[in-house]
């Protein structure tokens, strides 16, 4: 396959992949926010999720102050956010257009009716009581991409460079969204935790009832970090995101006739130690710590696969 | 219903007369008394949508609005019986003939022009003769793989060549995708015609790349189609074709050239291309050569192309074979290196440039029809006998101004076919692109693009102009059951 073509795979599913990620931050800061009020730091919340989305810098060089309205302004539609829905809907789309041939008809109708209805909203469609449903909407429609991807495209290379885009995006988001509040798992953090900022990080990944499914025990920082690092059975995961990765990664060797680089040294690497990692050690070292070095191994791993693919 | 009218009493109706409906034409005559108005119209929405489903567009630009357009549609096919068009086939053949030993001419001894036969400046000082291209023998000493020649007719055995297209000619995926909207809207009165098929032409293109391979590359050689990219007009043909013959399209970022060889990137690592069947423009196919602003082209490919490593179709510089200027020439140049009398006529032309062709054309601007000897599109046009006064006075100060950049043609009369029109079924001016291919040896898939100017009265066919298409329908026999009472009562009955 051409490289621009598994390049522009590769980045439509990373940006549509991205846009519900943002969607699921907005929506917990946005709950947070709402129950944070009596502690008065309403603020710090999304405070949190500028820092989480990687654009703290630049939104402070437009926006007076972090509230709600200007965090969600700057994360739905600033073309100055990458990171933003619209534009990430907008970088998807061009991508898609790019190999129109390459994706399925659902896949492009998935991509292009999204962007058709983001560009006509007016702000005060993600204001106020508005804001919940717009994630709603958001999130079912990076759902349809992924299911139509999932359902219509053939099993070559272009699928696996649409599923490595979204597995590799998908573990950078999750480890940011935990990274925000890693103060949860401090050593001696433990007694003051707050229960519904426990809560909060499963519901950022849509696994407050997965962790009942498996533990069956009351919210604890160990046993959450463990499911959203380490438990293979989530799908939001880091284990999982990044054992897809290099499972992805291996196939499409194996469709070259065994030829690997660099990428398939680290992604083997990553996901081998999610699979044989215990909690303890992570939590030893520092959540913070880990994830941060973690966030940084995901995009040299990003990069090492664009080296071995697309930039050679 | 005056189902067939004349606009302009010298025109040709290819269809014939109400009284006498020539033969090839007996069926769709039959077919067209039968057919309600209002299933043509339902047919038509049908063909609308087709079209856009597939997303055959053809770009617009610089009149604002919707930039993405579809070229219209008439159901009504354009009928060329066996006879006529093995005619028009063996004058292609060998006008195409013609014009590659021209170009390889130009390129290599220039013997034409030694001769006296064609001005020397008129070549050498040509904006399309491209001096990189002096000395460059490509393989077969083909330079023009894909010619497009534009043929118009004025009478039952008069046909012209309007002009010859040697560059990057397009519309051939509206030659395919026409055929295929009228299999599936009319299969019956398809069925009743013997119907030479067109869609080959994509296996035939192939081969003809194939054929034009450097000599290394071996039996399957990597073929790819360079394309400036989603924004050009004929994007979606460039993808047609691809997809077509299973080969990919590229832009020129996709292509690198290291050590006088052409590679693509691609996810396995680079692979050596052989031939690229390009869609850019001459100037922007290298900027280290040519344009150095370009984006679209890919560095170093002249390079590799000069030493035999990779074949580019069609050779760069052989728009100098399609350049306005040079078109008078052609039928000389049938005779100099064929040896043969042309078979297809030239319009008679005149160059603005020649003190006595000039006065001749300033002193008739009611009669002719003055071209930019460069322009491309049906822009920049002067119809005489439809322009206002002021119009032409208009053309009379940029023809003083600027000699060289004009010719000018007597005004034909081209020929009709019916065509759905607003009160009903009418004859409209058609003219005829068939695609004639040069590897190895010269292939015609028989047929071609019919372009028909809508318009009541329009000369002007182009797409860009408000033309439409019709199929194009070249019959294995002379007709079907020509004219024979039988047939027509089976067809009654």
């Amino acid at each position: 396959m051409l490289s621009s073509t598994a390049d522009n795979l590769f980045w439509a599913a990373r940006y549509t992949e991205r846009a519900g990620n943002v969607a699921r931050g907005i929506g917990v800061a946005s709950r947070m926010a709402a129950v944070s009020a009596r502690l008065g730091d309403e603020v710090g919340e999304w405070r949190a999720l500028l820092t989480a989305t990687g654009g703290d810098g630049s939104f402070h060089r437009k926006y007076p102050a972090p509230s709600g309205d200007a965090v969600v302004h700057w994360l739905v539609f600033d073309h100055d956010n990458p990171s933003g829905i619209l534009p990430c809907f907008e970088a998807a789309r061009q991508n898609g257009r790019a190999v129109r041939t390459a994706l399925t008809v659902d896949m492009w109708e998935a991509l292009n009716d999204g962007w058709t209805h983001l560009r006509q909203l007016t702000p005060d469609a993600v204001e106020g009581e508005a804001l919940p449903e717009f994630l709603g909407w958001v999130r079912d429609r990076v759902t349809l991409f992924n299911g139509a991807a999932q359902e219509t495209m053939l099993r070559t290379e272009a699928w696996r460079f649409v599923r490595l885009g979204t597995m590799l995006e998908r573990a950078d988001n999750t480890a940011r969204l935990l990274d925000v509040r890693h103060q949860l798992f401090e050593p001696d953090a433990a007694e003051a935790v707050d229960y519904v900022q426990l809560q909060a990080v499963l519901r950022s990944v849509s696994a407050l009832r997965s962790y009942q499914w498996i533990y069956r025990d009351r919210l604890a920082a160990p046993k959450i970090a463990e499911l959203m690092i380490l438990r293979p059975e989530l799908p939001r995961g880091l284990a999982a995101c990044l054992g897809q990765v290099s499972a992805m990664l291996d196939a499409i060797a194996e469709g070259q006739g065994g030829r690997r680089g660099e990428c398939h040294r680290q992604a083997g690497l990553l996901a081998a130690e999610l699979r044989y990692g215990r909690i303890d050690d992570i939590l030893a070292e520092g959540l913070h710590a880990f994830l941060t070095r973690t966030i940084a191994r995901t995009a040299e791993l990003g990069a090492a696969i664009e080296d071995f693919y697309i930039r050679h | 219903m005056p189902r067939v009218s004349q606009t302009k009493p010298a025109a040709f109706n290819e269809m014939g007369t109400p009284d006498s409906v020539r033969a090839a034409y007996a069926e769709i005559d039959r077919w067209l008394r039968s057919t309600p108005r209002e299933m043509l119209d339902r047919k038509r929405r049908e063909a609308e949508l087709l079209f856009r489903r597939i997303g055959i567009t053809f770009a617009v630009y610089g009149e604002g609005g919707d930039p993405e357009r579809l070229i219209p549609f008439d159901l009504i096919p354009r009928i060329i019986a066996r006879a006529e068009w093995e005619r028009l086939s063996v004058g292609l053949r060998q006008r195409v003939r013609a014009l590659n030993a021209f170009l390889a001419d130009v390129y290599g001894p220039q013997e034409i022009i030694r001769a006296g036969r064609i001005p020397r400046e008129l070549v050498l000082e040509n904006e399309g003769y491209r001096a990189e291209m002096v000395g460059v023998v490509p393989p077969g000493g083909v330079f023009t793989q894909i010619a497009g020649i534009d043929m118009v007719r004025t009478g039952a055995d008069d046909f012209y060549v309007l002009e010859d297209n040697c560059r990057t000619p397009s519309g051939v995926s509206y030659m395919m995708e026409n055929r295929e909207a009228m299999l599936r809207l009319f299969p019956k009165l398809c069925a009743r015609h013997k119907i030479a098929p067109v869609g080959r032409y994509p296996e035939e293109l192939l081969a003809t790349l194939k054929a034009v391979a450097p000599a290394r590359a071996g039996d399957d050689p990597t073929v790819v189609i360079l394309t400036p990219g989603p924004y050009n007009s004929a994007y979606y043909e460039h993808c047609f074709l691809a997809d077509e013959m299973g080969i990919e399209v590229v832009e020129g970022a996709d292509l690198f050239v290291q050590d006088r060889i052409v590679y693509m990137r691609t996810t396995a690592g680079p692979k050596r291309v052989d031939v690229i069947y390009r869609r850019i423009d001459d100037e922007f196919l290298d900027p280290e050569v040519f344009r150095a602003d370009s984006l679209v082209g890919v560095p170093g490919l002249m390079a590799a192309y000069r030493a035999g490593n990779v074949s580019l179709a069609n050779a760069p510089g052989a728009g100098i074979a399609d350049d306005k200027a040079i078109y008078p020439y052609v039928p000389e140049m049938v005779r100099f290196y064929l040896g043969e009398e042309p078979l297809l006529a030239n319009v008679p032309t005149y160059l603005c440039e020649r003190d006595d062709e000039r006065k001749y054309v300033l002193a008739h601007l009611d009669q002719l029809v003055v071209k930019l000897a460069k322009g491309s599109g049906g822009y920049g046009m002067l119809i005489g006998p439809h322009a206002t006064q002021e119009q032409r006075l208009e053309f009379r100060a940029r023809i003083l101004a600027r000699p060289g950049d004009y010719i000018a043609q007597p005004t034909l009369a081209l020929s009709t076919c019916p065509t759905i029109a607003e009160q009903g079924i009418a004859p409209r001016h058609v003219d005829l692109r068939p695609f004639v291919l040069s590897g190895k040896d010269i292939r015609i898939v028989p047929g071609g693009l019919t372009r028909v100017a809508l318009k009541e009265g329009s000369l002007v066919v182009n797409s860009s102009q408000g033309g439409g298409t019709k199929d194009t329908w070249v019959l294995e026999d002379d007709g079907p059951e020509a004219g024979t009472s039988q047939s027509a009562s089976q067809v009654a009955g």
